[in-house]
């Protein structure tokens, strides 16, 4: 069975990694690191830049999880990209790391987190950033 | 002396808490637009354009202004950050710039671009308060004739001198002039190209055409390309300038001016190939030669200069002749039709108070653009992560609703969906859309002289040939023309002697070329600024 993260680099997608390497080595599973680009925007923040992928994939072999690091290119919503990777590969669990988000916030922009939570077919471990 | 008197009490003028409101939004907008490639000052001015026909003259070509230079600031940033232009008028600033963020020198590019468009905006547009002036004393002598000339020459210069070829520059402006004859022709009264809808009878509004063709056609240019990888944009903390910096930008930024604020002036001149000069130029009197296509800071000092020169100068054929010589002095042109302005050299003397107080404000909002962007280009930099769908909904929702607020008739929706058709096609081939907009704006300008010429003369044509200025123009048209074969012939006569000389030939072969990535330069550029 494999550990699917939802990785940003952000602090939140930092603590989704890490719980992932742990939870991953207490039960002797392979962790899946998922890294969403929006392709309607010009510059997305949530674009993990290559050089952070590389150090992704570094840390991933030093702990000895087996692991994969995928980029998804396509379509414009992070929360779809990653049910259907979820749909696809059928992990145990999903990691995805969570912060405060305003009523009004979610109103405009939505939250990928909710949707992942209340949709995901698998259990959805969500970790905040300390 | 008179002009810097004027000057002086266009600044009391514009020194009023609503003007300078305006200054302000007019270059925030403006370096927003122009942070945001697809979307430029043109297409912004004529989004605006129905919302300013319930203003103040000046307040509006205040604002206007304030667009047109903060454009020239907004399209540093993304060339230098994503490399990506911003605007055509920085696509040589992306060659330099983006090579230095990527060495780890954003900040300094940034702070490089804008002083240097400081710096040259605001010696720009001192020479437009010296230079204007003279020009307008010159013209208000010209009569019809000359007039009718000069016009030629802006139309053959848009058309032949920009973009790739002179057929779709002509093509494109042909399109243009049969947009601007629609109606009712006003000397005889004959409807001209109505097809007996009595909705065309009083001509399509210029707001419809520069609405659809610039908003509705980028837009429906973007639908079909919506999909694209993004990009990491190269974080960047405050843009600064070290010594050494500065001791390399000075002379750029002067340079870059000289050659910038003459094209601005020029009928076909814009900002592209002043930048491109400007970057050949540094490029040949660097002392760092080698670190050309690394990262050279002049690289970047020299074309941003030139851009904002260039902005100035385009304000004066713009304000003295009534002569536009980009996409977004003819629409401000429009602008000043609209309020019942007559354009042209008796604007000044009709008008001064509001010409003058347009100057006096170019300045504060060039002052504005620098405290706006040197501390700020980073932030600038995130509009860059608004998703196009909401971006362009946006403006197809401010274009519908602009096109329907000038005649509230549901059959301008359909002109402006039809003109956004064409705006498609123009860009899908290749089609140049400066020539375009200035056939419309220009050219009902150019028949109303031209008769009134032939009037003068009572139907003889020689009536159009009055007076040395006009010869010039005819000339200058003459030699635009006739220049490719010319240069033909050139082709086929050194062709035939010199086949054992190859040496002279690689030399005479790098002249015809430089010329022509010029002309390359531009018509990816026309897109990028529609």
């Amino acid at each position: 069975m494999t550990i699917l993260v939802g990785y940003i680099p952000t602090a939140q997608g930092e603590a989704a990694l890490a719980a992932a390497i742990v939870e991953a080595k207490a039960h002797d599973e392979a962790v899946l690191v998922i890294n969403m680009s929006r392709d309607d925007k010009l510059v997305d923040a949530h674009r993990a830049a290559g050089s952070d992928l590389d150090r992704l994939d570094r840390d991933l072999a030093e702990s000895g999880v087996p692991h994969e690091v995928r980029r998804i290119e396509h379509g414009t919503d992070p929360a779809d990209q990653i049910l259907d990777v979820v749909d696809s590969e059928h992990p145990r669990m999903l990691v995805i790391g969570l912060r405060h988000r305003s009523a009004v916030g979610k109103l405009l922009l939505g939250s990928t987190a909710q949707r992942l939570l209340l949709d995901a077919t698998c259990p959805v471990l969500a970790v905040k950033a300390d | 002396m008179d002009n810097i008197s004027n000057l002086i009490s266009g600044f009391g003028h514009v020194l009023t808490p609503m003007n300078l409101l305006f200054a302000l939004i007019g270059v925030t907008i403006g370096t927003a637009v122009g942070v945001l490639p697809g979307i430029g000052p043109a297409m912004t001015v004529a989004l605006l354009l129905p919302v300013t026909y319930g203003l103040e003259p000046t307040q509006a070509l205040i604002m206007f202004a304030g667009i047109f230079y903060g454009g020239m600031y907004g399209g540093s940033t993304t060339s230098i950050l994503l490399n990506t232009p911003g605007e055509s008028s920085s696509v040589v600033t992306a060659i330099e710039g983006n090579k230095m963020a990527k060495a780890g020198r954003a900040s300094q590019a940034l702070a490089t671009a804008a002083i240097g468009s400081f710096v040259a905006g605001t010696i720009g547009t001192l020479l437009l308060a010296l230079v204007m002036p003279q020009v307008v004393k010159f013209a208000v002598s010209l009569g019809a004739p000359e007039y009718f000339a000069i016009m030629l020459v802006a139309f053959v210069g848009a058309s032949a001198v920009l973009g790739s070829s002179r057929i779709r520059g002509f093509a494109a402006l042909l399109v243009g002039l049969a947009i601007g004859i629609i109606g009712i022709d006003k000397v005889t009264g004959q409807q001209r190209l109505t097809f007996g809808v009595p909705q065309l009878a009083d001509g399509i509004d210029v707001v419809v055409v520069a609405v659809g063709l610039f908003a509705v056609g980028e837009a429906l240019w973007v639908a079909a390309h919506l999909r694209r990888k993004a990009a990491g944009v190269i974080p960047v903390g405050r843009p600064w300038m070290g010594r050494d910096d500065w001791g390399r930008s000075w002379k750029p930024w002067l340079r870059g001016t000289a050659f910038g604020f003459p094209f601005g002036a020029l009928p076909a001149g814009g900002a592209e190939i002043p930048t491109f000069l400007s970057y050949m130029t540094e490029r040949k009197l660097s002392k760092r030669p080698e670190e050309f296509g690394k990262g050279a800071i002049e690289g970047v000092a020299g074309p941003e200069a030139a851009n904002n020169a260039s902005a100035a100068g385009t304000l004066v054929p713009m304000l003295a002749l009534g002569l536009p010589t980009n996409a977004t002095a003819a629409i401000m042109l429009a602008a000043l039709q609209g309020w019942g302005l007559e354009p042209g050299p008796l604007l000044m003397e009709k008008q001064p108070v509001l010409v003058w107080t347009l100057v006096a404000s170019l300045f504060i909002g060039n002052t504005m653009l620098l405290l706006l962007n040197l501390p700020l280009a980073p932030a600038w930099a995130k509009l860059l992560q608004i998703p196009r769908p909401y971006l362009y909904a946006g403006i197809l929702f401010f274009a519908s609703m602009g096109a329907y607020a000038v005649n509230a008739q549901p059959f301008d929706l359909f002109l402006l969906l039809g003109l956004g058709l064409v705006g498609f096609v123009l860009r899908r081939f290749g089609l140049p859309v400066l020539p375009l907009i200035i056939g419309v704006i220009l050219g009902p300008l150019a028949e109303l002289q031209g008769r009134r010429s032939l009037q003068l003369s009572g139907g003889d044509l020689g009536g159009l040939i009055g007076g040395p200025v006009a010869w010039v123009c005819f000339a200058i048209i003459a030699v635009v023309l006739l220049w490719p074969l010319g240069r033909l012939a050139q082709r086929a006569w050194s062709q035939r002697p010199g086949g054992t000389d190859g040496g002279s030939h690689g030399g005479s072969g790098t002249g015809p070329d430089g010329g022509g990535s010029t002309g390359s330069v531009s018509p990816a550029t026309t897109e990028v600024k529609a």
